[in-house]
């Protein structure tokens, strides 16, 4: 969308809701969380990416107040949050189990936290009625969490969370126990109430594409550290490691060497010969790099095609996705280099097969050089 | 396959012989019109009657109810205490140590836990009668409902006490309105342990007993030095049937809630599809 006018991170006069500052988690020897700074923006839907054990879940319930930094500190809104105990913070959590109280109704559920807030009495039927038509379950509010089914008690999950209107609303792995269709339905839900509320979301989760799909900005953790923060688009663009782009969907990294090059091009020498490349900054010569490509990005074609990056192969392997076909393509030099096609034809008639010689080409601009 | 065959039928009845045919005389003979216990004289309820009027067994049973009740209590409150710590805390320095000394009474004669009891009230000179009782049934009871509170907890979903917390309960508020409640068939189930324990023991309650205070257990043995009578074949039966219909009941009733769970769950499932 490119008429989105919501980008605060990029407004230098924009006070962040939310900031870690130099913050360290050590468990024992283990650093799950490293010298990170994080700054997260009122009514962001913030995702933190990452594999498991990544530390995205211990930054997490850092935020909510059930572990403590080691080092450095969280603000929200200004204020230190350390010496606030967790259940007087104004940020409330969605379990991935979703911590359903089995005991008590989906009503009384919704209800739990209301009980314990500075609600008057009077209000709270109203207010879980509210957050019942929010999330669709007016009808089941009598039932008990085991009496519903395993959507339904996510999205009680999620309305007791928002029940008492946090600033901020964690979700960790809100999705995980749905299966697909439903993730993906959920996903839309979640970002339509994130929508409707203006509640500054962050979510943790190791699907990429749930990431991209809900999040205003991603952050990509590895081993305690971010690597990169940025949209979803610009995460999957422009990259800005080799981690990155190989979490990140799928993508060719091919190891070369910088020849020559300008601010605007530069070409890079690799086994199986040169490629011309856009850099983001001047590269000397002789620099290792990294060049990443994507497979959708990658043309395949029967005769050579007139494209800046032309490289001649053959088929090695098709992985037949229904929608898309992967295909495997071995480079004279014998590398291998993924190129991905629309099935827009019928997989018989498809134009290449095994074996078969082939051409792969893309432009100047389709890859990026990657330095580290 | 065929499932009684003749060796599995007579392996059943000698089992089952030998677990019943002792209570069963019991229950016979305690309708017995024969004041010899072993002669029968034809049915008769006579014992039960004459028991009624025994006021020093009353007094037995009024004393062991009131052992029972309130040790069981304590034991369930210091039990249930015991295996948080335990399940919740991880590592500490001396977990294991800690464990342990939970779980020794366990395995500790009975005549030892009794003479170290005694020997402690000596020494405080705490005057012996049913509150030394009670705090030595609550004692020696503790560990075993600490074991099964503490195995209900290690299944217990961490995140429900979390996500209490998050939405604003104290700690304690957090254990008093969710994992109470949760974990209430294991405490009550405790409970129910210490209390038949402290019903039946013989040992440490004749250790730490006073002159003031006779259990039950310690009426029938003494009665029984003087010989068998029928009246204690009755009140043998009496409790035999009281332990039968709390077992029933507390199977039935969990037995129902499992059948009642899972009606639901087959409801949620079609709701889903």
């Amino acid at each position: 969308m490119s008429t989105d006018p919501f980008r605060p991170w990029e407004d230098p006069q924009a006070t962040p809701l939310i900031r870690f500052e130099n913050v360290t988690k050590r468990f024992g020897a283990f650093v799950a969380v490293d010298n990170l700074s994080l700054d997260i923006y009122e009514k962001e839907f913030f995702a933190l990416l990452g594999a498991s054990g990544c530390g995205k879940t211990t930054l997490m319930r850092m935020l909510a107040g059930f572990e403590k930094p080691t080092e450095g500190r969280i603000t929200l809104n200004g204020v230190d949050i350390a010496p606030i105990p967790v259940n007087k913070r104004d940020i409330n959590m969605m379990f991935q189990s979703y911590a359903l109280f089995p005991h008590l109704t989906v009503a009384d559920n919704i209800a739990f936290g209301l009980k314990r807030s500075d609600m008057p009495k009077a209000e709270i039927a109203g207010r879980v009625d509210e957050m019942l038509n929010l999330v669709q379950l007016s009808q089941f509010a009598k039932r008990k969490p085991h009496q519903i089914s395993g959507g339904q008690r996510q999205r009680v999950a999620l309305a007791r969370s928002l029940a008492r209107n946090p600033k901020v609303l964690l979700l960790d792995e809100p999705l995980a126990a749905l299966d697909k269709k439903l993730r993906q339905e959920t996903q839309f839900e979640l970002m339509d109430i994130q929508g409707k509320l203006g509640t500054t979301f962050m979510i943790v989760t190791h699907d990429q594409e749930e990431a991209m799909t809900v999040a205003s900005r991603v952050a990509v953790m590895n081993a305690g550290v971010i690597k990169q923060i940025a949209t979803p688009d610009a995460i999957y663009e422009r990259p800005n490691s080799a981690y990155v782009a190989d979490f990140i969907g799928e993508v060719n990294l091919i190891d070369g060497k910088v020849t020559s090059g300008t601010e605007k091009s530069c070409k890079i020498i690799w086994q199986g010969g040169t490629i011309t490349a856009q850099p983001r900054a001047k590269l000397a010569k002789g620099t290792e790099v990294r060049y990443a490509i994507r497979p959708e990005k990658v043309v395949i074609s029967a005769s050579k095609p007139e494209a800046t990056n032309a490289i001649k192969g053959k088929v090695l392997d098709i992985a037949y996705l229904g929608n898309i076909s992967t295909y495997h393509v071995e480079t004279d030099s014998g590398q291998i280099i993924k190129a991905q096609l629309t099935n827009v034809r019928r997989l018989s008639q498809r134009s290449f097969a095994w074996e078969d010689p082939v051409w792969l080409s893309w432009t100047e601009t389709a890859g990026i050089v990657l330095t580290e | 396959m065929k499932r009684f065959t003749l060796f599995n039928i007579t392996s059943l009845t000698l089992g089952f012989a030998f677990l019943y045919v002792p209570i069963l005389i019991l229950i016979i003979f305690s309708f017995n019109a024969s004041r010899l216990v072993t002669v029968w004289a034809g049915f008769s309820t006579k014992w039960y009657g004459k028991l009624l009027q025994n006021e020093a067994f009353l007094d037995a049973a009024w004393v062991t109810l009131k052992v029972g009740i309130l040790s069981s209590c304590i034991a369930t409150v210091l039990g249930t205490a015991a295996a948080m710590v335990m399940v919740r805390s991880g590592k500490f320095f001396g977990r294991t140590l800690f464990s342990g000394m939970i779980y020794a009474p366990l395995v500790m004669p009975e005549v030892i836990t009794g003479l170290s009891l005694l020997l402690l009230f000596i020494s405080l000179g705490v005057e012996r009668g049913v509150m030394t009782i009670v705090l030595a049934h609550a004692t020696f009871s503790m560990c075993y409902v600490s074991v099964v509170v503490s195995s209900r907890l290690v299944s217990f979903d961490q995140s429900l006490e979390e996500a209490a917390l998050d939405l604003g309960c104290s700690q304690f508020d957090a254990f008093k309105s969710v994992t109470l409640p949760i974990i209430a068939p294991a405490v009550i189930s405790g409970w129910l342990l210490a209390f038949t324990l402290s019903l039946d023991d013989l040992v440490i309650a004749s250790f730490t007993t006073g002159p003031s205070a006779t259990t039950l257990p310690i009426k029938i043995y003494s009665a029984v030095r003087l010989g068998v009578s029928p009246e204690i074949n009755a009140l043998s039966t009496l409790l035999i049937g009281a332990v039968t219909i709390g077992v029933i009941t507390a199977s039935l009733v969990t037995k129902r809630a499992a059948v009642h769970r899972k009606r639901h769950e087959e409801m949620a499932r079609q709701a889903e599809g």
